[in-house]
């Protein structure tokens, strides 16, 4: 499948990476370009500077023709706003966004917006761990 | 009113100051320490030290009751999630928000703001009318029809002078409901009304027509 990932950071790159290698053609977006750094080095994606929430540069990114958007930069509302952009504008099949707030992650679950916490999962990790 | 204002830089201060002169009820949530300080000491105790894009800071300055939340912070992503959670958490009636990028006036509308404020566009269209050779002037934009307000004026010389507007082809769909004539009252023109040099001719028309319509009004 197409995917955009928006956010070249740990997560970013990483997603960038593994998708990359399963044979999954992958469009890496970030604000800084000193960021693509950490896109490992036999990565054959594109990475493009621009910013997610600018429907001009998502649509350098090909947007029109994903199948799946993922927002990781480090900015909850950014990613959220960047979601909704392709989700309601663009129609993306599979959105995802990461959201580390968990009321807000709440909210936007119930509007339909598809997310997960890194705050809540690996609180939630972190507890199963020490208990066992 | 209860009016909670997200942003208590320059413009969340100003407007919060003017809104309190109307006697309002005013609150601003703002992140930064000095800024509440700053506002607190010069206004009254007024200013709330969070994230107005947090549900919980929300709940807490009771915006349940609010009749309107202006996000006015300098992050257009920022001012979106404001007014989201408030509308759809906390079911304030009207929410604004001030948005850098002119693209998003769009995009907001179908996410659910009900107002945007442009700064860049407010400054332009200000800078226009300024301009005494601008050819055409948007004086309102009727959003939801697809529609707006223009005026042009007629120069000097145009090739348009002494025509009726019934002479004159223009763009499909746009009226023209009134006609201002140098020290003269204004009028609803008919379709023998002569144009005039100097006159201010106000139009409806759809804002891809606008090139077409300025070059049918002033010739060329």
């Amino acid at each position: 499948m197409k995917v955009i990932i928006m956010g070249c950071g740990r997560v970013g790159a990483r997603l960038a990476g593994l998708l990359d290698t399963s044979g999954h053609s992958v469009t890496v977006l970030d604000t800084d370009s000193y960021s693509f750094r950490r896109l490992p080095s036999g990565f054959k994606g594109k990475a493009l500077v621009g910013n997610g929430i600018d429907e001009e540069a998502l649509k350098r990114a090909g947007i029109e023709q994903v199948d799946a958007f993922v927002a990781v930069t480090q900015g909850d509302n950014r990613n959220i706003m960047a979601a909704q952009i392709a989700k309601h504008i663009f129609g993306v099949k599979r959105v995802i966004c990461r959201i580390y707030d968990p009321l807000r992650q709440e909210l936007y679950d119930g509007l339909g917006i598809e997310s997960l916490s890194p705050t809540t999962i690996f609180a939630d990790l972190l507890k199963k761990k020490l208990e066992s | 009113m209860y009016i909670i204002i997200v942003g208590g830089g320059r413009v969340g201060y100003y407007l919060a100051k003017s809104l309190l002169d109307e006697g309002h009820e005013i609150l601003i949530i703002e992140k930064d320490a000095d800024f509440c300080e700053t506002i607190n000491d010069e206004l009254g105790s007024i200013c709330y030290r969070g994230d107005g894009c947090e549900a919980s800071t929300l709940a807490q300055v009771g915006t349940g009751r609010a009749d309107m939340l202006v996000a006015v912070t300098g992050d257009d992503a920022d001012n979106l999630i404001a007014c989201q959670v408030a509308k759809h958490k906390f079911k304030v009636p009207r929410t604004i928000a001030r948005i850098r990028n002119p693209k998003n006036e769009v995009l907001f509308k179908k996410l659910g703001v009900d107002v945007t404020i442009s700064s860049t566009n407010v400054i332009l269209e200000q800078i226009a009318e300024e301009v005494p050779t601008h050819p055409l002037i948007h004086l309102h934009e009727i959003r939801d029809k697809g529609l707006e307000i223009v005026e042009v004026k007629i120069p000097q010389g145009a090739s348009t002078i002494g025509k009726a507007l019934k002479d004159i082809a223009l763009p499909q769909g746009t009226i023209i409901p009134l006609l201002i004539r140098k020290s003269q009252k204004p009028m609803v023109p008919n379709p023998n009304t002569i144009l005039m040099a100097e006159d201010q001719v106000v139009a409806v028309t759809d804002p891809k027509a606008e090139d077409t319509l300025r070059k049918a009004l002033r010739g060329g």
